[in-house]
């Protein structure tokens, strides 16, 4: 990969001294291609982002027609004064963190059990990966109701013999039962890539660590989890991308309660644009999550890919 | 066997359901020049299957219209209605709204007058609509919704377990003595507890009961000058009997409980008193969605301070201003709304699956009175006594029982109702869950305050 | 190693041990797929077996619920859901192709910012714009409309498209595309000829991810579509009422909003592991 990479840099590198217009023109023919997409997404994602900023510096309520007026700055003091507002940042962050954690330990747990060859080894890759598959809002019903009902539930049927009682999950542990139907839906994720990154790993060096008398374990920190690292970062990077924009299983299971125990910043917003009808406000938290997230997303993108580089390179 | 399900199956049954659908889908699309296609957006609940199971009939009467509607949970309907009339979004020709929403949008001018059609309609009688439900449902004299449903509130109770235990019900209960008779039916080592009341957040979910409680208490969301009263005795000796007795008394997972829950709860049989809204009845009295069925008392909303404390909703059907074809949506709107399309219902599905409440003539259908011996009469003096302008103790600015009705409620009572359910949680105290409640409510009523000045 | 330890009583422990991750390993399957088996069990009960305090495994099975699904007018939901679906993943396909192409193969200057302003378009919270996509939408004519769904899906799920076909493109061995290049053909045939059946495979990973994605979307849909172009999530939340609770019917509702998605990934595992592996499985 790495020699493809520097072979075509060297090769464009000598036609663009030669004459300028053409390299002018032949840049163009290389960003053509890209045009169409870059276009698309700038219109489409960032066009309604300006309209966003234009709103957050309004006061309007949708049901109190007439109450347009802009305010300036007025708006985002209320959101750094709003303590649910904080919460519901803290619980994005719980919950991503402890939902990508998780899912990615047991991910790679089943992954390793899979990486070997057994009897019905396809059937039960097939089990694994469908709950990846089932949508979500549907999966998130089938979590609320059938599974953690506090009477008619399963799991309180099942933990009955263990002396659980009629334990009311998504009320008394509602982000934990959030993040479980989470782990749920991307475990399977997790646990494909790492089988990706394993099944990628050359053999014989795997085989000279074993002649060299190392233990399974000792082979597994040393030689496979850094060659792991790549995938394992990529399913960290791609995990979190979704899952901090959890919406669908907040809004079935717990509908961000008891209190706000379990509104994330996509729901809480959502409440305050749509239960509230304050765009304005719902406008300013936008642009405010928005900002917060370029910067986490800068720092830890940067520093990703400067780990995909070094290994490129 | 659900309602839904069953008027669901009626049709699955003739073996063209799908096809009629698809059919149906397929006119849209195709025919659009030809007729008129009205959308009516509505709440998900079994009386709207039912109307939506109907509607070929009404199809039938007036060739040209095609009905498509969109069906949602209460609160998604609510919030895509709300942002829908509020832009001129133009998506809806006839909207399912409340007691709550019609006279602020009329006030807005989102909402087409209905007066002058129901004067026009022939043989249609608003003066039949039940005079609290129609009083709701009006702004300067005219109506601009006209109800599908009306509810009140009441207190149902097992009186097998009454009889078993030897207590009675008295005629019109108090809040204490709910409480005493809830401590003594409450035996969670045999799954039944005392008194299922909703905890779930929401001002359309706990905060319905409780501000009937409150109310009775002697309290209320606001002086009449604004000044937010959350944190006043009378307030907090309502939501702290409240919460005591849901934690006591209540079923297991009471703060995420709604009404959706509780109906579930008690036609289950697993608690002995279930105070909430009148149409309960059709679910519990069901004897094939219900194990209680038959065996139920009904009793007066509970009162402290005040002489009734019941409170007063209704779904009811409103066209937009931005609709085109406002019309045809009233011919469809007059259809669904009127006496001939009770009767419908009772002939095709059953009399026990009438819409409630709406109209008094529904309560002297013999037939209906017959199936409805044992609420029907609880139902109507519920509606007729409830008040939405007298029912706090002390005055108060606003209108409206179980809400106050300013258009900001729905947000405040909300993140009202989440202190209280995370009180009922047992995650904060009622008083922490009161203060931060207070603040709420100050910002609200700061901004009354100030246009009063 | 193998041979010699035949027959010791440390290969009999070993193969204990095999035999007992097998088992394991089948348990933790059947219980990770327990609740969809349970969905789908429910879905053909009646609504009194449904709710038991000790869950029912023996009951009459029942097509009730799945009647009641079709008879509430599943297909118009299924029709706009697939029309969605296929049509924005074509449309993916369409832009990112190319996109990739010049983020790998022929790389325009400062890749890595094109590709970063690609995903940072995927970590924005789509609450922040709904609203102004609602009056956008209304404006332009284009509530309840189903193209609205079909662009909106585009550009949800161009960033990752991109990203996973650049992935592919990279693994393309340089010599084959100088080849091509040597032979005289142009871009455009180089593209037809030699790269486009070397990356069927990506592309069909990439499509199949947008598929699922595409079609198990419920945020736009729930808030922008009404009546004409309500997709299946939409049409499965349309049955919880808010009087009382029919797990049956629910379930039926889900299994059939879920089953097209869970069919087309157990066809296409492989694709679906090696989309996920972003190409980088051999």
């Amino acid at each position: 990969m790495t020699s493809v990479a520097t072979t075509h840099r060297k090769a464009t590198v000598e036609p663009e001294r030669s004459a300028r217009t053409s390299t002018r023109s032949r840049a163009w023919t290389r960003r053509a291609p890209l045009l169409p997409a870059l276009v698309f997404a700038i219109i489409v994602t960032q066009l309604p982002f300006l309209l966003t900023i234009w709103y957050s510096l309004q006061s309007w309520n949708l049901v109190r027609p007439g109450s347009e007026q802009f305010v300036g700055l007025s708006n985002y003091a209320d959101v750094f004064a709003d303590s649910t507002f904080r919460g519901a940042a803290l619980h994005t962050v719980v919950l991503t963190g402890s939902c990508v954690l998780i899912a990615l330990v047991l991910g790679t747990g089943l992954a390793l059990l899979l990486d070997r060859e057994f009897l019905g080894r396809g059937v039960v890759r097939t089990l694994l990966i469908t709950p990846f598959l089932v949508m979500p809002v549907a999966g998130a019903l089938l979590w609320k109701t059938t599974l953690l009902d506090p009477v008619y539930g399963l799991v309180n049927f099942v933990l009955g013999p263990l002396g659980v009682g009629n334990v009311d999950w998504v009320t008394r542990y509602p982000l934990a039962s959030v993040v479980a139907a989470l782990v749920w839906q991307w475990t399977p994720f997790m646990m494909l890539l790492v089988l990706a990154g394993l099944q990628a790993q050359p053999k014989d060096v795997l085989e000279a660590a074993q002649v060299d008398g190392a233990t399974k374990f000792r082979t597994f920190v040393f030689v496979t989890l850094p060659h792991l690292r790549r995938y394992i970062e990529l399913a960290v990077l791609l995990g979190a991308i979704y899952v901090v924009n959890t919406f669908d299983q907040i809004y079935m299971m717990t509908q961000g309660g008891p209190g706000t125990a379990s509104a994330n910043l996509p729901f809480y917003i959502y409440q305050r644009a749509f239960l509230g009808f304050d765009v304005g406000q719902a406008a300013a938290m936008g642009v405010v999550v928005v900002v917060g997230t370029i910067l986490v997303a800068t720092v830890a993108l940067r520093v990703i890919f400067k780990s995909f580089d070094l290994k490129e390179s | 066997m659900s309602a839904l399900r069953r008027a669901r199956l009626t049709v699955a049954a003739a073996g063209c359901a799908a096809l009629t659908a698809a059919c149906a889908g397929a006119g849209a699309l195709a025919g659009d020049g030809s007729g008129t296609t009205l959308v009516v957006a509505i709440v998900s609940n079994p009386q709207m299957e039912d109307a939506i199971e109907l509607t070929p009939r009404f199809e039938a009467e007036h060739p040209g219209v095609d009905l498509k509607f969109v069906s949602l949970p209460e609160n998604e309907a609510r919030a895509k209605i709300t942002a829908s009339v509020a832009t001129g979004g133009g998506e809806f020709d006839v909207v399912m709204i409340s007691n709550f929403e019609t006279p602020q949008w009329a006030d807005n001018g989102w909402l087409v007058n209905l007066q002058p059609y129901i004067d026009r309609t022939a043989g249609y009688d608003d003066q039949d609509f039940i005079p609290s439900i129609r009083e709701s449902l009006s702004y300067e004299g005219d109506m601009y919704s006209v109800p599908f449903y009306g509810e009140s509130s009441f207190l149902v109770y097992r009186k097998d377990l009454f009889d078993q235990a030897g207590l009675t019900m008295p005629a019109q209960p108090t809040w204490p003595q709910v409480r005493r008779l809830a401590a003594r039916l409450h035996d969670p080592q045999s799954g039944m507890t005392g008194i299922c009341l909703r905890g779930l957040p929401g001002w359309g979910e706990n905060l319905a009961p409780l501000n009937t409680v409150v109310n009775t208490f002697g309290g209320r969301w606001f002086d009449q000058h604004w000044n937010a009263r959350l944190t006043a005795p009378a307030f907090e000796r309502a939501v702290k009997f409240y919460v005591d007795l849901v934690q006591d008394y209540g079923i297991p997972g009471a703060a995420a409980a709604g009404y959706s829950e509780c109906i579930t709860a008690y036609s289950q049989g697993q608690a002995a008193m279930w105070y909430d809204a009148t149409a309960m009845v059709s679910t519990v009295e069901s004897p094939s969605d219900s194990a209680v069925a038959g065996k139920n008392g009904y009793a007066p909303a509970p009162v402290v301070q005040t002489d009734a404390s019941g409170w007063l909703y209704t779904w009811s059907l409103g066209i937009p201003e931005s609709s085109e074809h406002p019309d045809r949506a009233w011919e469809f709107v007059s259809w669904v709304t009127s006496q001939e399309y009770i009767r419908l219902v009772g002939q095709e599905f059953g009399w026990e699956r009438v819409p409630p409440g709406s109209r008094q003539s529904t309560y002297e259908i013999p037939q209906y009175r017959e199936i409805a011996t044992a609420y029907a009469e609880p139902t109507l003096r519920a509606l007729r006594s409830v008040d939405p302008d007298g029912a706090t103790v002390q005055p108060v600015p606003y209108t409206g029982v179980q809400f106050v009705g300013i258009p900001e409620f729905q947000d405040l009572g909300t993140r009202v109702g989440q202190q209280i359910s995370a009180a009922i949680a047992g995650q904060v105290s009622v008083d922490e869950a009161l203060e931060q409640s207070q603040n709420y409510a100050e910002t609200v009523g700061d901004s009354y305050q100030e246009e009063e000045q | 190693m193998a041979t010699t330890t035949i027959g010791t009583p440390a290969d009999g422990r070993a193969r204990l041990a095999g035999r007992a991750t097998t088992v394991a390993t089948w348990l933790i399957g059947l219980a990770f797929f327990f609740p969809v088996l349970w969905m789908v069990l429910t879905a053909f009960k009646q609504e009194v077996d449904a709710y038991t305090d000790t869950p029912k495994l023996l009951f009459t099975p029942t097509l009730d619920q799945f009647k009641g699904v079709f008879g509430a007018g599943f297909w118009p939901y299924v029709g706009n859901s697939a029309f969605a679906t296929v049509m924005s993943t074509l449309l993916v396909l369409l832009l990112a192709v190319p996109a990739a192409y010049a983020l790998s193969i022929r790389p325009v200057p400062k890749t890595q910012d094109v590709l970063f302003f690609f995903i940072s378009t995927k970590m924005l919270p789509v609450v922040a714009v709904i609203v102004p996509l609602y009056v956008i939408s209304q404006r332009l004519n284009m509530l309840d409309n189903i193209w609205m769904m079909v662009i909106l899906y585009t550009a949800m799920n161009l960033p990752i498209a991109v990203w996973m076909l650049r992935s592919f493109m990279l693994e393309v061995p340089g010599e084959v595309l100088e080849a091509a290049e040597v032979d005289g053909a142009g871009m455009r045939q180089t593209f037809r000829h030699v790269l486009l059946p070397m990356l069927a495979p990506g592309i069909a990973a990439t499509a199949l991810i947008c598929v699922i994605f595409a079609w198990n979307e419920f945020f736009f849909a729930v808030n922008l579509t009404a009546a004409r172009a309500g997709t299946v999530p939409v049409f499965l939340v349309g049955f919880i009422t808010s009087e009382g609770l029919y797990w049956a019917q629910l379930s039926a509702a889900a299994t059939m909003a879920a089953l097209p998605v869970v069919l087309a990934g157990w066809a296409a595992q492989k694709q679906l592991v090696r989309g996920l592996s972003m190409g980088a499985i051999k």
